[in-house]
C-alpha cells in the first residue's frame, strides 16, 4: 500500500559524517557489487567500456567546495543514496503500490514485481535516490541492505549496510535514529545532525554530520623559515663582477 | 525535465479528446445518429490514443492494469481510474445519441464531469511535485483544464464559448510562465540547502559523483533547447489562442475550422513541450546545474 505508516516501529537508517569522509568512493563500488547480485534486479551498466559510460547506482558521492568569507575553501565529499523519508513522497505517488514503507523498520522498498517503470516515484524524490535501471525497466533504490542487516547466514559484523561495512574512513554509521539512546542518535545530538533540503517536507530519517570548523593559521608556523632567508641582498666580490660582466654582454 | 514525445502526445492528444467529451456530454452540440458517431469517434480516438501513447514510456506496460489500484494516495492511479469511467460513461451516453437517438442528459452530465475530471487528475500529477517549483503551482491544473475546456469546444464547433476560452486560456498560459519563472527562487531549494553546508559560506559543485552520465541528469536535469524558450513561447501562443481567435472572427467555413483546430493543436504541443524542457527538478542542484 503506498498510504504511508502512521508511525514506524523503528527508524532504521544512516548518519553519514562529513566531517570524516575522504570521497573515497568505496560506499560506492560496494554497494553497487552488494546489490546489483542480491535484492531484485541486477545493476545495470550501458556501454561499461565505451566512450559514454552510464549505469545504475543506489550511491554516489558528489564533492563541493564551501567559500568562507575568509580564508581558504573547504572541500566536502558527499555520499548521497536514499534518505528514507518518514514523508516519503516517492511511495505516495506510486500508481501499483510497488513502493512501500515498512511499519516494522522504516526501510522504503520498490516490489519490482509490481512496478510499472512509470518514473514518477524519481521525480518526487528532491535527492536523486531512485533511478530507473534501463536493462529491467523497473525503479531500483537503496535497500539499507535489507538482506544484509537481517540476515542470519552472515557473521555477525556484516549484518550492516554494505557501504557502513566498507567505509575505510568510518563515515557512515548505521542504526534506529527513533531510538534517542542509540549511538547514531547520540551522534546526530553531539554533531547537530541536519537534514538535506528540509523546506521540501520529507522528513529524512538519515542524517548529515556537519564538517567541523577548520583551524584557522593565525601567524608563521615554519620555525625554520627566519633562519633560511637570503643573507647577501646584493652580490659581492667574484659573483658581483660576474653579474656585471655578465649583463654587459 | 525530459521532454518524451509519447508523454507530450499523450496530454496533448488528451487534452483534447476529454475537452470533446465534456461538451458532448453537455449536449453541445445537440447531435444524433451519424453526426454524433463521427464526434464520438473523433473524441475516443484523440482520448484513447493519448491514453495509449502514454504507456510507450513506461518500463512495464504489460503491468499497468496495476496502477488502477493506488487511488487513495497516487494522482497517477487517480487519473487512470477517471479515464477509463469517463470513457465507459460517455460510450454509454454516446450508444443512446448513436443508436437510439435518446438523450440521456444525467449520463451525459456526469461524463462531461468526469472528462473534466481526467484532465484534472493529470495536471495534478505534475502540480504535486514539489521537486518541480515550476509545476508546483495552483495554475497548472488550471492551465490544463483551461486548455481542454477551449480546445474542446473549438472541436465542437461551439464557437462563442470557443473564443472566449480561448482568449482565457492564452491569458492563463501567460500568467503561468511569468509566475514559473520564479518559482525555482520562491521554493527555497538552493545548494546551500541541498547540502547544508551554507553556514560555511558561499557552496559550489567541486565534482559530480561520475564522469559519465545518468539516468537523473538524462531525466531530471533536461537543458536542451532552453535558449530558444522566449520564441517558442511566442509561437505557441500564437498557434494556441491568436490565430484560431482571428480565425473564429471570419465568416465560418470547414476549412476554417479545420485550420484553427490544427493550429491549436500545434500550439498546445509547443506548450506542453515547454511545459516539461523548461521544468527544472531540484536535484539539479547537487549536480551544479541550476
Amino acid at each position: 500500500m503506498t498510504r504511508l505508516p502512521q508511525e514506524t516501529d523503528k527508524k532504521l537508517g544512516l548518519v553519514i559524517d562529513l566531517d570524516t569522509c575522504v570521497g573515497c568512493h568505496a560506499c560506492v563500488i560496494s554497494c553497487k557489487g552488494w546489490n546489483t547480485e542480491n535484492y531484485g534486479a541486477p545493476l545495470s551498466d550501458q556501454n561499461p567500456y565505451g566512450g559514454a559510460a552510464s549505469g545504475t547506482f543506489l550511491n554516489r558521492v558528489h564533492s563541493f567546495e564551501a567559500q568562507p568569507r575568509e580564508g581558504a575553501a573547504q572541500l566536502v565529499h558527499f555520499p548521497k543514496s536514499c534518505l528514507h523519508c518518514e514523508d516519503a513522497p516517492c511511495v505516495t505517488v506510486c500508481p501499483t503500490g510497488a513502493s512501500y514503507k515498512r511499519v516494522e523498520d522504516g526501510i522504503v522498498l520498490v516490489n519490482e514485481a509490481n512496478c510499472i517503470g512509470c518514473g514518477l516515484c524519481a521525480w518526487s524524490c528532491p535527492y536523486g535516490a531512485r533511478e530507473m535501471d534501463v536493462a529491467a525497466g523497473v525503479m531500483k533504490k537503496c535497500t539499507l541492505c535489507v538482506d544484509r542487516i537481517y540476515n542470519e547466514n552472515l557473521p555477525e559484523q556484516d549484518r550492516i549496510p554494505s557501504c557502513v561495512r566498507t567505509c575505510p574512513a568510518g563515515a557512515r554509521h548505521f542504526g534506529d535514529l527513533g531510538d534517542p539512546d542509540s549511538e547514531v542518535s547520540q551522534l546526530v545530538a553531539k554533531r547537530d545532525g541536519m537534514d538535506l533540503m528540509p523546506e521540501m517536507g520529507t522528513s529524512p530519517v538519515n542524517k548529515y554530520l556537519p564538517p567541523r570548523p577548520k583551524d584557522q593559521i593565525e601567524s608563521e608556523i615554519d620555525v625554520l623559515a627566519p633562519l633560511l632567508a637570503p643573507i647577501a641582498e646584493e652580490p659581492t666580490g667574484f659573483l658581483a663582477w660576474l653579474d656585471k660582466t655578465l649583463e654587459k654582454l | 525535465m525530459h521532454p518524451a514525445p509519447s508523454v507530450i502526445l499523450f496530454s496533448t492528444l488528451s487534452g483534447l479528446g476529454f475537452g470533446l467529451l465534456f461538451w458532448l456530454g453537455l449536449g453541445l452540440p445537440d447531435v444524433t445518429g451519424w453526426v454524433a458517431f463521427a464526434f464520438f469517434a473523433i473524441a475516443y480516438l484523440l482520448a484513447v490514443g493519448g491514453l495509449l501513447a502514454s504507456t510507450f514510456h513506461l518500463g512495464h506496460p504489460e503491468r499497468a492494469v496495476k496502477a488502477f489500484s493506488q487511488w487513495r494516495t497516487s494522482w497517477l492511479s487517480r487519473e487512470g481510474l477517471a479515464a477509463v469511467m469517463a470513457l465507459l460513461v460517455m460510450a454509454l451516453f454516446g450508444a443512446g445519441l448513436v443508436f437510439l437517438d435518446a438523450r440521456w442528459a444525467a449520463v451525459g452530465v456526469v461524463g462531461s464531469v468526469l472528462s473534466l475530471g481526467t484532465v484534472f487528475t493529470t495536471s495534478m500529477i505534475y502540480a504535486q511535485l514539489r521537486t518541480v517549483p515550476r509545476w508546483n503551482m495552483p495554475l497548472t491544473p488550471v492551465m490544463f483544464v483551461s486548455m481542454s475546456l477551449a480546445g474542446g469546444a473549438l472541436l465542437a464547433g461551439q464557437m462563442s464559448w470557443a473564443t472566449g476560452l480561448l482568449v482565457l486560456a492564452g491569458i492563463v498560459q501567460v500568467a503561468y510562465w511569468m509566475l514559473g519563472d520564479r518559482a525555482f527562487a520562491g521554493s527555497g531549494a538552493n545548494l546551500a540547502s541541498a547540502t547544508g553546508l551554507g553556514h560555511i559560506g558561499a557552496v559550489r559543485a567541486f565534482e559530480p559523483p561520475h564522469t559519465g552520465s545518468n539516468y537523473l541528469l538524462r531525466e531530471m536535469v533536461y537543458v536542451v533547447g532552453r535558449k530558444h524558450s522566449a520564441r517558442l513561447r511566442v509561437i505557441s501562443l500564437g498557434l494556441m489562442a491568436v490565430v484560431p481567435v482571428v480565425l473564429l472572427v471570419l465568416p465560418f467555413n470547414h476549412v476554417i475550422a479545420v485550420v484553427a483546430v490544427v493550429s491549436h493543436l500545434a500550439g498546445v504541443a509547443v506548450s506542453r513541450w515547454l511545459f516539461f524542457a523548461e521544468a527544472e527538478h531540484v536535484v539539479g542542484l547537487y549536480y551544479g546545474k541550476r
